[in-house]
């Protein structure tokens, strides 16, 4: 079995290959640079694992939320190659993924995933694992004001991460208290993997014209002043 | 040599599989109009989300209406640029990611070169040399095409394209969008003879164009004859003047660019040249000059995935290609490529 993976919904181009219970990964800061860099990481992971991409079984994404361009990128590439490939791809959110990395990290049990949004925003998620050790979203991904979090105030033993605790720790501190916290946190492609190998062991996959991001903010554009008179 | 083209610089998403010997084998094209409608013009962001949603439907369509497999595929040709950023961005790494997986070249094409060179597709196709008048909402221009990669910019707008002047103008009379081709349809009932609008720039030497003072002119006329009782006929007057004044302005530019040159075949693409004036026009000036005119047939003049597929397909031939490191160029000038 091999999958490959990808996430650029942050700063962080990062993508992994599964092969045969064996993980390559790759992971680079680069803003902005990711169209440049992606494929070229992809072919080196082929090569340092010695597999030809038709062998590829299967392909996962970092659907989102995150940078719009970011997730357009990944889902394009992803969409490229499941076409190409003609394999299934299991798209994965971008929060899942960041509370994933802190079990590989850390064994956290809990995890509030939080990515900075801007315009006074952050795109939040409360993270448990499940028995097979896969994170779980417990309330679901969403759009949130960084001082109105939704909280699990039924655990104490949480993990926080992602760019949203950089930006406002002390605000979302006043509101949970995580046990630990990591700051400058990206998430990374080779946590993907455990919920690809499940999704697609269970058939739970999709194709290529599937493979969408999930921006969460879908209100990105102001109505012509002529068109609401019209509507309203 | 088999290209798919993938055309995604603004609000369409255009698939094209192109063979240098059997034509064109098959073609797609979502328009996102209705998505802008809404917000009285094109939103980046929503482009780019509705590309994403519409390329992988519309290439394994035109591959099962080609009746072609991968295996005949022999290259990938992108809109590189110019055109919005994340809607570029998108095609290009589809498109990039594809041509890797199947093993063949991809190449990022210049989107003006494919309006440029889609007439040659036609029967009869224009032959080198000639003059090409770019018209559409993003780009007014006269350019001398001597082969591939060899043009030269005789002349441009100084501010709006032409197009962009059609909706502007059509949005001050409060058409709705995009109002071009509705200013072009209520001009059919408009009296010609009513007003005259100015022909900007035809005093001075040169072929550049500036339509925007036209838009200015119309919105004067507008609000000087307020206290008309058909404000109907009103409308489709002025759209009448705007829409002569601006093809007598292309008409005589076009003019003068032949007579500058020595050429005698003109060539007309873009959105704009499925103006029926603008044709009719074209048609006196050839009677007049003893010249030839091409055009394509309306559904390629506008953003296509054809006119990808072709001028990709002919610089893959010559051996070009991307490598793994695409970029997309947004803001790129034509003379720039060769």
């Amino acid at each position: 079995m091999r999958i490959l993976a990808l996430e650029t919904a942050t700063d962080a181009c990062s993508c992994a290959l599964y092969q045969d219970g064996e993980i390559l990964s790759d992971f680079q800061l680069a803003p902005r640079r990711h169209a440049e860099l992606l494929l070229p990481m992809l072919e080196q992971l082929l090569a340092q694992a010695g597999c030809n991409k038709s062998q590829i079984d299967g392909l996962s994404f970092g659907r989102g939320p995150g940078s719009f361009t970011g997730l357009r990128l990944a889902a394009a590439v992803t969409q490229g190659i499941a076409l190409g490939l003609d394999c299934p791809v299991v798209p994965i959110s971008t929060l899942a993924v960041l509370a994933q990395g802190q079990v590989r990290q850390h064994g956290a049990k809990r995890v509030y995933a939080g990515l900075d949004a801007r315009m006074q925003a952050l795109y939040w998620g409360v993270y448990q694992q499940d028995e097979q050790g896969l994170m779980q979203a417990l309330i679901a991904d969403a759009e949130v004001k960084p001082d109105a979090v939704p909280i699990d105030n039924s655990a104490q033993d949480y993990y926080a991460v992602g760019s949203a605790w950089d930006e406002y720790q002390d605000m979302l501190q006043q509101q949970c208290q995580p046990q630990h916290i990591s700051l400058e946190t990206a998430p990374d492609a080779q946590d993907l993997l455990p919920f690809a190998l499940a999704a697609l062991a269970q058939g739970q996959d999709v194709c290529a014209a599937d493979a969408l991001p999930v921006y969460l903010r879908d209100n990105v554009a102001a109505k012509s002043a002529a068109m609401r008179a019209k509507q309203s | 040599m088999n290209v798919l083209g993938i055309e995604t610089s603004c609000d369409e998403t255009g698939i094209a599989l192109y063979d240098n010997d059997k034509g064109v084998l098959a073609e797609a094209l979502y328009s996102q109009i209705a998505t802008h409608a809404e917000y009285g013009g094109v939103v980046p962001e929503l482009a780019s989300r509705d590309h994403i949603r519409k390329l992988s439907p519309l290439i394994t369509q035109v591959l099962k209406d080609s009746g072609c497999t991968p295996v005949d595929i022999d290259g990938v040709a992108y809109t590189q640029g110019p055109g919005l950023v994340g809607a570029l961005l998108t095609g290009a790494a589809l498109a990039r990611s594809l041509a890797w997986s199947w093993d063949v070249p991809a190449l990022g094409v210049h989107h003006m070169e494919g309006h440029l060179l889609v007439p040659m597709l036609e029967d009869p196709a224009p032959e080198f040399p000639f003059i090409s008048l770019l018209v559409s909402g993003g780009h007014t221009q006269l350019i001398q095409v001597d082969g591939l990669g060899k043009y030269q910019i005789l002349g441009e707008s100084v501010d709006d394209a032409a197009g962009e002047a059609f909706d502007k103008t059509a949005k001050l009379l409060g058409l709705d969008y995009p109002g071009g081709p509705a200013l072009s349809a209520l001009a059919r009932q408009g009296n010609p003879e009513r007003f005259t609008f100015p022909r900007p720039m035809t005093k001075r030497p040169g072929l550049d164009f500036s339509f925007s003072g036209l838009k200015t002119f119309a919105l004067t006329t507008w609000q000087q004859h307020q206290d008309d009782n058909d404000r109907e006929q009103l409308k489709a007057d002025i759209a009448k003047a705007f829409e002569i004044a601006v093809v007598e302005t292309l008409l005589f530019k076009c003019k003068r660019a032949l007579k500058q040159t020595g050429l005698k075949r003109l060539v007309i693409a873009g959105g704009v040249s499925a103006n029926q004036g603008l044709r009719d026009g074209l048609t006196r000036l050839q009677n007049e000059l003893g010249i030839e005119v091409f055009s394509p047939r309306p559904a390629r003049c506008t953003d296509n995935g054809i006119m990808i597929a072709y001028a990709g397909c002919l610089r893959l031939q010559r051996g070009e290609s991307n490598d793994l490191n695409f970029q997309v160029r947004p803001r790129w000038s034509l003379e720039n490529i060769n």
